[in-house]
């Protein structure tokens, strides 16, 4: 473990004219960890982005990647770092294998690229040009080219985006097989899920600022006390009779049969309560059926965090 | 599902040896021009067409003595620079702007001034391709040229810099539609008024004083100069497209913006 991390951004302030994309946020990412960097649109998750990779100049604060300043250093850091970006990036009139071989030139020691190719299914796009290749084929080559130079550190700007589920699952075991490789990989998503199935740690971006920041576990458990987010539901005969659980269960629970059918306890989880339940199954004569607990989710710590209203 | 051998991704970056990088940009920059059928039209057959055309038919009462092969022929190289140096190169450029094209590069090892030596050289192998069909095309039609080949170098690698400089200026800071636009408008109205076909002297006097400072009356004024007149070194042209030259790369520096 080294001392300096992967990228330290602290205070970092970006304006566009009068708007403020960037406000005064703090990053850092651990070397050889996955961060998801999580917002909602226009959280100023692209410009952070764009200013660790060297394109942007902060208006304030500090950016340091690899122990670098990007702007100032970028001629260094440029073979070391691979860079997605959210669209384009591909002459229109190249073919997939075709612009990633030639990516893989300007590096010293790239990947195979037939393998590469074969993994990620960029050999159907055969001699299609790119501006005709489908959004998931662009997002992919867009991925290839960023790991094809063997990079220490890769930027991932929102790299499932529009992806049906085979191509944002193979995203995702490329994502953790770099990781188990040793490279550093930073992403950008809006998607709860990516976050909870792919990083160590996770910064919750919302107008400019980082407003929490943790593995996926901590975000959840720094939740705790909205115990109407934890729920356990199962399905057993219609029409029970609750009110010998409710007895049974502790203060601040609630049991009730949503549908004909199908039954939900809230309340603060533990073992108690799950044998309390049980327990009421059996007097009854119930099988309580796809019986599951259902905790706080990352989408429930980011709604509360950055509220439920719909954004312009 | 193909599984990949651990340690497969273990970092090892670095940047290729930069010839390797001037190569591979240089060798796909080409490739993407001649791939484009558009650009094909615009590099290729329209000198062409108007070279077979024009000898073939009297449309334009050509100036001076000999046949009009001798004339046109030095017009229509001229044209051929300007198509690919200024017309092709700012409708390319400007797409690959608004593609991101420019914006991916940044971020990969290849520095600018390689990707600008890289595009540099993708013309110069495009213009070597228009000269050889050019001249192939004129000798068949009777062309006898006469002249300093080095004069011929020298005009065609100033005007190849003075065209590069404006096209870029305009692929640099416009949109990309606006460049195809003003791109193609502008080489129309070079190929009408800059000597190409018609000659200088048949516009009113007031006029060709203007006329004969552009770009492309310079380099096809002196072409015309070298290759029909057998002078030995037009040094007004030559100034006049060294002027453009360090006006248009000077802006294109200042003001390209690669986003």
């Amino acid at each position: 473990m080294e001392a300096e991390p992967a990228v330290r951004v602290s205070g970092l302030v970006k304006r566009y004219g009068s708007k403020t994309a960037v406000d005064g946020l703090d990053l850092s990412v651990g070397r050889n960890t996955v961060t998801a960097v999580l917002g909602p649109n226009g959280a100023g998750k692209t410009t952070t982005v764009e200013t660790c990779e060297g394109y942007r100049r902060p208006d304030a604060g500090t950016v340091r990647v690899l122990g670098m300043d990007p702007v100032a250093d970028a001629a260094r850091l440029r073979p070391r770092v691979g860079v997605m970006l959210q669209s384009g990036g591909v002459y229109p009139g190249a073919r997939a294998v075709e612009m990633l071989r030639h990516t893989a030139r300007l590096h010293a020691h790239p990947l195979d690229v037939d393998a590469l190719v074969e993994r990620l299914g960029l050999g159907s796009c055969g001699r299609t040009a790119y501006r005709r290749l489908s959004g998931g084929q662009q997002q992919r080559l867009a991925l290839a080219m960023a790991v094809v130079g063997r990079p220490e550190l890769v930027f991932l700007d929102e790299p499932t985006a529009g992806l049906d589920p085979q191509a944002r699952h193979a995203t995702w075991d490329l994502v953790r097989d770099l990781r188990s490789d040793g490279v550093t990989v930073v992403l950008t998503t809006h998607a709860m899920d990516e976050a909870e199935e792919l990083a160590d740690d996770v910064a919750i971006v919302d107008r400019g600022k980082v407003i929490a920041q943790g593995s996926p576990e901590e975000l959840r458990r720094a939740g705790d006390g909205r115990p109407e987010q934890e729920a356990l539901r199962f399905r057993g005969r219609a029409g029970l009779d609750l009110g010998a659980l409710l007895k049974a269960l502790p203060d601040g629970t609630a049991a009730a049969e949503l549908t004909p059918g199908s039954y939900r306890v809230q309340g603060p989880l533990d073992p108690q309560l799950l044998a309390t339940v049980a327990a009421w199954c059996a007097q009854v004569g119930v099988m309580p059926d796809r019986l599951t607990v259902e905790r706080r989710t990352l989408e429930d710590v980011f709604l509360d965090l950055t509220g439920r209203d719909l954004r312009s | 599902m193909t599984t990949t051998a651990p340690g497969t991704y273990t970092p090892a970056p670095g940047a290729a040896p930069v010839g390797r990088m001037l190569l591979a940009q240089t060798a796909l920059e080409t490739r993407m021009l001649l791939r484009n059928g558009e650009q094909l039209l615009l590099t290729a057959v329209i000198p062409t067409v108007l070279l077979v055309l024009f000898s073939a038919v009297d449309v334009v009462d050509t100036t001076g003595p000999g046949r009009r092969v001798d004339f046109l022929a030095p017009g229509l190289l001229a044209l051929a620079v300007m198509s690919t140096a200024f017309t092709g190169q700012a409708i390319a450029t400007g797409f690959e702007r608004r593609y991101g094209v420019l914006k991916r590069l940044g971020a990969s090892p290849l520095p600018r001034w390689a990707l600008l030596t890289a595009k540099t050289g993708c013309v110069l192998v495009t213009e070597v391709l228009q000269v050889a069909l050019l001249s192939v095309v004129a000798l068949a039609l009777g062309w006898s040229p006469h002249g300093n080949p080095f004069a011929v170098a020298a005009l065609l690698v100033l005007g190849t810099a003075a065209f590069s400089g404006l096209g870029l200026l305009m692929a640099g800071t416009l949109r990309a539609e606006a460049t195809l636009a003003a791109a193609n408008l502008v080489f129309v109205l070079l190929l009408l008024a800059g000597g190409v076909v018609v000659p200088l002297e048949k516009f009113p006097s007031a006029v060709r004083g203007v006329l004969e400072l552009l770009p492309i009356s310079a380099l096809s004024d002196g072409l015309r100069a070298v290759l029909q007149h057998g002078a030995a070194l037009p040094a007004g042209d030559l100034a006049v497209l060294a002027v453009w030259a360090v006006l248009g790369l000077g802006a294109a520096a200042r003001f390209f913006r690669w986003e």
